[in-house]
């Protein structure tokens, strides 16, 4: 169960190599989290991940998830539930792909958008029917700012994250009043693994200031969470921005 | 009052310890069934809501039939909850079933001349008080509100500004009905193991259905009252330690924004109910001090400093103040004579608190500046002062919904005991609280007295610190984390009732007949029928 202050005792995490899952992870162990899952395709970087959190005190265990794979989603997903109430359910894979190569190769720009979004709307639907079923827990759900408008440098990944931003706040009115929360999460330039040797964009900020801005955003039951906060302003007004001069912007 | 409730004597309880319910028994009306919406429910505190079906049932056949349905297959088991007034989670049950037992609400017996009352266990204390006052009798333990039941009462084994005295609220109960995981209603009297396992149980053992409680006669409504300040917390503790056995009701509120040599100064507010002749040596425009009361043999705390002609009873260290006996009659006693009769019950009420409060409406500069106020306001020394029940008793409970002032993050109660000779803890404790600067002006000490045997009951010898703390204070969770690791090595405890935060590893070393506790569930309820988020979060 939760605490109080929104604090988890078990967490699973789709994505489970992703630097801000395991930021989050790291921040929630130190608190109440005691047990994590971490779901994503088998590799020695999972293996590592779990180990790592293992040595922090959380009970840890890996599973076999595959976001292109929807089919085995109920199955996979429903087992870990299965087990046990799950108090929040981080939704962090995804990938960037590259902008010039997919835009020239429409079936790798696919799967981006299969990763992105397909996966993402069936195993949150998965997770969300469950939390609804144990009436509480957190469904965390990292959309990007690049949901929020349209940019030449990256409009594939910003475009499946636009679709799963959109799923996402709908699916957060679907399950209020049903003890679950829907949190959606909208970091600026995160630097991780996923964006290394990309050059940084205004406002960049670190997996752990995302955790930070996680619990945070858990304590106070918040539906969405700029990170940094500042950018919600800074989005605000770019979405005003006429096209013709948002075009030209270096952004 | 109806006649059954005036009969003389209380109907006797069921006979023998277990007896079937029918099976064939309607669903709860008007009780959703199984595919009703879910509501949200939370503690009084207002933190971690989870959503519940919602069952209130009517009779014992309808308890019996939503406790089965608790522990139908597939089900997420069911918990009993009254009015609501637990701060953390014990009354809430996340995706299975919580019995509402306010539909339950009828007074079976009162035996006017033996003291004591037959009720359902959704009987709140405040509807006991309108029928009890009347005929001279009171609760025989009220914690700071009146909006909590009496199942509520025993599960959580409630304590007043009395426990010193009276023990908690399981010590009176003289046998109560409780209705277990097989859909049995059983007998529990005290000095059993199910009996000591339900009081403090925080509802996990069964459904109590009905108790008998046993009374404190009273002679008036009212109540004679000592306000005294202190200086510091050094100078509380030693003015609780040597004068508290000479009040029946004794409490102090602590100003924890106070910094400084000024650390835990405090106003104590202390005494009894009124006896007749002060409340007729008042309507006769005398001063009530006059009025003589004679100490019962055994019975200390009755002997209160008026009877001693005003020779302070505990030495030269706490002087007495000294009233010349030529003073008029203060206006403060012309103020609150009662208009009614002597046992009239009165209370006040003011509007309900907005449904919406910003977060940080009672901040630092809130709180500082009301405590500041409330410790000048306070008399430095006043004794004898008339008040009704409910203010001395109950302040908060003419607002409605207080507890929506602390905004949408709602608020945690911290209340935990450490024993006598562990000062040092206490005092370590409130320094860091000042010196961190936690808003609350709702911090209550109390020095507890012996123990009571339930086994998860919170109160043993000690003292005894509650504060409230709004939930979006940042670092709170970490901070009152710390909290605990000192209170668990000063071997304290902190309340289950009020509780929605605590570590789970800690449990087991504050609460130390865990173990027997656990090990009755799983006897008695094998299937685990009943369920709430305390318990899934604490491991009970």
């Amino acid at each position: 169960m939760k605490d109080a202050f929104g604090t988890p005792q078990s967490l699973l995490i789709l994505g489970g190599t992703s630097d801000i899952a395991l930021a989050t992870a790291r921040r929630l162990i130190a608190r109440r989290t005691r047990t994590v899952w971490l779901a994503g395709r088998p590799s020695q970087d999972l293996e590592n991940a779990a180990t790592h959190l293992r040595g922090l005190g959380a009970e840890t265990h890996t599973i076999t998830f595959d976001a292109l794979d929807p089919e085995s989603h109920e199955a996979v997903l429903g087992k870990v539930f299965a087990e046990g109430d799950i108090d929040m359910v981080l939704l962090a894979f995804g990938v960037l792909g590259d902008q010039a190569n997919d835009e020239r190769d429409p079936v790798s720009a696919a799967r981006v958008a299969q990763t992105n979004y397909t996966g993402a709307v069936s195993s949150a639907l998965v997770c969300a029917r469950a939390l609804q079923a144990q009436g509480h827990g957190s469904l965390v759900v990292l959309s990007s700012v690049a949901a929020e408008r349209a940019r030449r440098s990256n409009f594939i990944y910003g475009s499946s994250k636009a679709g799963l931003d959109t799923f996402t706040q709908g699916l957060g009115d679907a399950l209020h009043g049903t003890g679950a929360h829907v949190m959606l999460v909208r970091p600026g330039f995160v630097r991780t693994s996923m964006t290394a040797g990309r050059p940084e964009s205004p406002f960049a900020t670190t997996p752990e200031a995302v955790a930070a801005a996680i619990e945070l955003g858990l304590r106070r039951r918040s539906e969405m969470v700029w990170v940094p906060g500042s950018l919600r302003l800074v989005m605000t007004a770019l979405r005003h921005v006429p096209r013709a001069v948002f075009r030209r912007l270096p952004l | 009052m109806p006649a059954d409730a005036a009969s003389t004597s209380p109907a006797p309880p069921p006979a023998g310890p277990r007896r079937p319910v029918p099976a064939s028994v309607p669903a709860p009306v008007p009780g959703p069934g199984p595919a009703s919406a879910p509501v949200t429910v939370t503690g009084w505190g207002r933190t971690a809501p989870t959503a519940a079906r919602l069952l209130r049932p009517r009779t014992y056949e309808e308890a019996a039939a939503a406790v089965r349905a608790c522990g139908a297959h597939g089900a997420r088991g069911g918990i009993a909850r009254g009015l609501g007034r637990a701060y953390g989670d014990a009354a809430q049950n996340a995706g299975g079933a919580v019995l509402d037992m306010t539909g339950l609400d009828r007074v079976h017996a009162i035996d006017a001349d033996g003291g004591t009352v037959l009720c359902d266990a959704g009987v709140s204390l405040h509807r006991l008080m309108e029928v009890l006052l009347p005929l001279g009798w009171f609760v025989p333990v009220t914690p700071g509100t009146r909006q909590v039941t009496v199942g509520g009462a025993i599960a959580a084994d409630i304590h007043g500004k009395n426990h010193h005295v009276s023990g908690s609220f399981a010590r009176h109960v003289l046998s109560l009905d409780l209705l277990t995981a097989d859909g049995e209603i059983r007998t529990v009297v005290p000095g059993t193991p199910l009996f000591d396992a339900t009081a403090g149980g925080m509802g996990l053992t069964g459904v109590i259905l009905t108790a008998t409680v046993r009374l404190l006669p009273v002679e008036t409504s009212w109540m004679c009252v000592d306000t005294e300040r202190a200086r510091d917390l050094d100078d509380l503790l030693a003015r609780l330690t040597a004068t508290d056995r000479y009040y029946r009701y004794s409490v102090a509120w602590i100003d924890l924004l106070a910094r400084g040599a000024a650390t835990g100064r405090a106003v104590l507010t202390r005494g009894d109910h009124a006896p007749l002749d002060a409340l007729e040596a008042l309507r006769h425009g005398n001063d009530p001090r006059s009025s003589t009361r004679t100490p019962e043999p055994g019975a200390p705390w009755r002997a209160s400093t008026r009877a001693r002609g005003g020779r302070s009873p505990f030495g030269d260290a706490f002087p007495l103040p000294s009233l010349p006996s030529s003073l008029p009659l203060p206006f403060r006693f012309r103020r609150n004579v009662p208009a009614g009769g002597p046992l009239e019950f009165r209370t006040p009420r003011f509007p309900a608190a907005p449904s919406f409060v910003p977060d940080g409406l009672l901040g630092r500069t809130a709180m500082g500046l009301f405590n500041e106020l409330w410790y000048r306001r306070a008399p430095r020394a006043r004794t004898d002062e008339l008040q009704r029940l409910s203010t001395f008793f109950h302040p908060l409970d003419g607002v409605p919904h207080w507890n929506r002032l602390y905004g949408r993050s709602g608020f945690v109660q911290y209340q935990f005991v450490v024993g006598h000779g562990r000062e040092e803890t206490l005092r370590r404790i409130v320094a860091r609280i000042s010196a961190r600067r936690c808003p609350s002006f709702l911090a209550v000490l109390k020095r507890f007295g012996e123990g009571d045997p339930g086994w998860l009951s919170f109160p043993m010898p000690g003292w005894t610190l509650a504060l409230d703390i709004p939930a979006s204070m940042p670092g709170l969770g970490a901070f009152l984390d710390s909290l605990d690791e000192e209170v668990a090595a000063a071997s304290g405890r902190v309340y289950l009732a009020k509780d929605a935060r605590l570590r789970p590893e800690l449990l087991a070393s504050m609460y130390p007949r865990l173990p027997e506790f656990r090990a009755l569930r799983q006897e008695l309820d094998p299937g685990g029928v009943f369920v709430s988020d305390l318990s899934r979060r604490l491991g009970l």
